[in-house]
């Protein structure tokens, strides 16, 4: 079987004269053909963008296993990790750093996901689960376990269950012909305010140490997650991740031009969307009931990614290795910058989303476009 | 029968039928018939020879419960541009959605090459019948070419993303439609004008045999609405598609279509080719418009010309036994003087 990679420039001089540099060119595409039946378009930009999100991401997974009490020179880290460390060395790397570190990687590649998903539907980078409550809902489920004197399990459970019904209201109420992208985000918008009411109700109605521990919760932390807390949202990742880029990409970038426009293309629209959204909100409660409410991940790791592929369409898979840079990276900022004591990664993810989030406003506005 | 003949003329020579559409034409066309005359109302040979790809059958239409159309009945003729107009909330654009699927009728079917079009594939039914919206998004920064490309989905799969095929069929594309010259501009930086024919191009690119319009010359200024039609006009000559459009503009559609299908209220009042229907009583009767019309001196096609106001025109330009003074007739159908003189006398 011949395999060709060949710029499109190429093929479309040959094939439209007069046409000039050739779609290619143009697009930042490449396709790889071999023989008729198979061919692959993509854009060397997004891939390569990707790859050094998803380096990154482990790089700084690395440099945080190395910090800490105990420090570790990257060398060291990766010497434990392949198991050729001491007793003591492969004790703190694998049993307890490497699962946080994990667990960041899989919070923050489950939100950049999520994010990207809720954003191509809603047509609006506002469009993000924590901003439609869905994550608020995952909050109110694991406080009603907190105050019950539940387990961490049990929390967990909490959480996954307050994110999907949270994810089902918003879809039943905001579902008439289909879900629009407005009334989605307004509905959104409605369930976050009741959400957040009923979880600052619920935090006077706990006992100090109660109201401590969901108070640390809510705020998004990694402290001491380890393997019971990483196994579901790994589960989870890796089944609806390769459902939702592979079985849902395509679809949602054909989306973005206007549901008429999609169908017309033979796109089933609904079902596409459905099962995106479907994914997301699942996804989006597992990496709450791991690590808590982490905030603006999902909000700012799909524009992240945006900015550096340059491609229209959703970036599914460029957003979710931004989102686990993005984390571990915080995650290592909030156990060594601040002196003293650790903080938790949320506040740190708060601090730079905000930040983040005020300047794409500011930069949207000379812009134009908002 | 010579409307026959009319029809053969405006649409020029027939392909052969495709196997599978036998069904379709034969009973549909004369059942539309028959209903337009038991409802007292025209129709000049519409489908007459032709097949029909497409149709509706007994079509109830409606969002939740208003009801928008009922036992709707219409054929389109085999290679025809065939021009959809009416009044506003005539249901024309609802009858669009319905010929190609986006609306799925409460009552009746739609047929596809005699087929349910409702259970059929959906992107094997965006092979064969495309539909250029009225609210398309162009994504943020995306390129000419590359909205073009979205145009080839229907041909693509998992495994298929992009074959030199689907490669030649968007430069061919861009090039009939042309904004080949604009492929690497973004399409945020177009003009009104520029962007629908991209638009176009990407419908274009689907490579379907029907092609449906949902008022594609809406918010274009009067030059770039005419551009568009005669790339329409093109195309439909040219590649032998069937087209189907909803116009606002009654000329326009005189003057493009060689089938006409008048709605009011839901139903279709007349259908045929517009040198047969388009007349004073039909315009009248479906948009409630008193007008005369006259033979449009650039075409010979009908031209519309709504009667002048009574009392419109100040006391000092009317003077008796002229033509109405063009400058009192309203805005939207501009009459050189000179066009009038054959109707000169018929209104003092």
């Amino acid at each position: 079987m011949r395999t060709a990679v060949k710029t499109a420039s190429r093929n479309a001089s040959r094939t439209a004269a007069g046409a000039g540099e050739g779609a290619g060119a143009r697009t930042g595409t490449r396709t790889l053909r071999a023989g008729s039946v198979l061919s692959l378009r993509f854009r060397p930009r997004a891939l390569v963008a990707a790859a050094v999100c998803l380096l990154a991401a482990l790089a700084a997974g690395v440099v945080t296993i190395g910090s800490g009490d105990y420090p570790m020179s990257p060398a060291e880290v990766l010497t434990t990790l392949t198991g050729g460390g001491t007793p003591a060395q492969d004790f703190i790397v694998n049993e307890l750093r490497l699962p946080r570190v994990l667990a960041a990687l899989l919070v923050g590649a489950s939100l950049g996901l999520a994010g990207a998903v809720f954003q191509s539907v809603v047509r609006n980078p506002l469009g993000s689960p924590d901003m439609l409550g869905i994550t608020q809902g995952a909050s109110t489920g694991a406080l009603l376990v907190v105050l019950a004197g539940g387990s961490s399990a049990a929390l967990a459970g909490g959480a996954i269950a307050g994110g999907l019904l949270t994810g089902l209201l918003i879809y039943a109420l905001a579902w008439r012909h289909g879900t629009h992208g407005y009334r989605l985000v307004l509905t959104g918008i409605g369930v976050l305010a009741m959400l957040t009411g009923v979880n600052g109700y619920l935090l006077t109605r706990g006992k100090l140490m109660e109201a401590a521990r969901a108070v640390l919760w809510i705020t998004g932390s990694l402290d001491g997650r380890g393997w019971p807390e990483l196994t579901p949202l790994l589960i989870a990742l890796a089944v609806l991740g390769p459902v939702t880029v592979l079985g849902c990409g395509r679809a949602l970038r054909m989306t973005e031009m206007g549901d008429d426009a999609a169908h017309a293309l033979g796109v089933s629209v609904e079902r596409a969307r459905t099962t995106a959204l479907g994914s997301a909100v699942v996804l989006v409660s597992f990496a709450a009931a791991c690590a808590g409410p982490v905030s603006f991940v999902a909000l700012t790791a799909p524009q992240l990614a945006k900015r550096l592929t340059r491609a229209p369409g959703p970036n599914l898979l460029p957003a979710a290795c931004m989102g686990a840079a993005v984390l571990v990276t915080a995650d290592w900022a909030a156990q060594n910058l601040f002196t003293g004591r650790q903080i938790p990664v949320g506040v740190v993810t708060g601090l730079l989303g905000g930040c983040y989030l005020v300047w794409l406003l500011a930069t949207q506005r000379k812009a134009g476009r908002i | 029968m010579n409307t026959h003949a009319v029809v053969r003329d405006l649409h020029g020579p027939r392909a052969p039928r495709t196997p599978g559409q036998d069904i379709a034409p034969v009973g549909h066309p004369q059942d539309g018939a028959e209903r337009m005359t038991q409802g007292n109302h025209r129709d000049h040979g519409a489908p007459a020879a032709g097949g029909t790809r497409l149709s509706g059958e007994g079509l109830t239409l409606a969002y939740d419960r208003r009801t928008i159309a009922e036992d709707l009945t219409v054929a389109i003729p085999d290679h025809s541009f065939t021009v959809v107009i009416g009044p506003n909330a005539c249901g024309k654009s609802t009858l669009l959605r319905a010929l190609s699927r986006m609306l799925k009728p409460a009552a009746g079917a739609v047929l596809l090459d005699g087929r349910d079009i409702s259970s059929a594939n959906a992107k094997q039914v965006a092979r064969t019948l495309g539909l250029l919206p009225q609210s398309s998004v162009a994504p943020e920064g995306i390129s000419v070419s590359e909205l073009v490309s979205r145009g080839r989905y229907p041909h693509q799969s998992l495994l298929r993303q992009w074959s030199a095929e689907d490669e030649r069929v968007v430069a061919e594309s861009m090039s009939s439609t042309g904004v080949a010259e604009l492929a690497d501009r973004s399409v945020d930086e177009l003009s009104g004008g520029q962007r629908q024919r991209v638009w176009i191009a990407m419908a274009l690119a689907q490579q379907t045999p029907l092609l449906l319009l949902d008022e594609p010359t809406t918010y274009l200024d009067l030059a770039h609405q005419i551009d568009i039609l005669d790339l329409c006009a093109r195309l439909h000559q040219e590649e032998g598609r069937t087209l189907v459009a909803v116009l606002h503009d009654l000329n326009h559609a005189a003057r493009y279509a060689t089938h006409l299908i008048a709605m009011r209220d839901g139903r279709v009042v007349a259908s045929g080719p517009p040198e047969r229907i388009v007349t004073a009583e039909l315009v009248e009767e479906v948009f409630g418009l008193p007008c005369r019309v006259i033979d449009d001196p650039e075409t010979g096609t009908p031209l519309v010309v709504p009667a002048a106001r009574r009392g419109a025109a100040p006391a000092s330009r009317r003077r008796p036994v002229t033509p109405p003074d063009p400058s009192a007739l309203p805005a939207r159908t501009p009459v050189p003087p000179r066009r009038t003189v054959r109707s000169a006398g018929g209104r003092a």
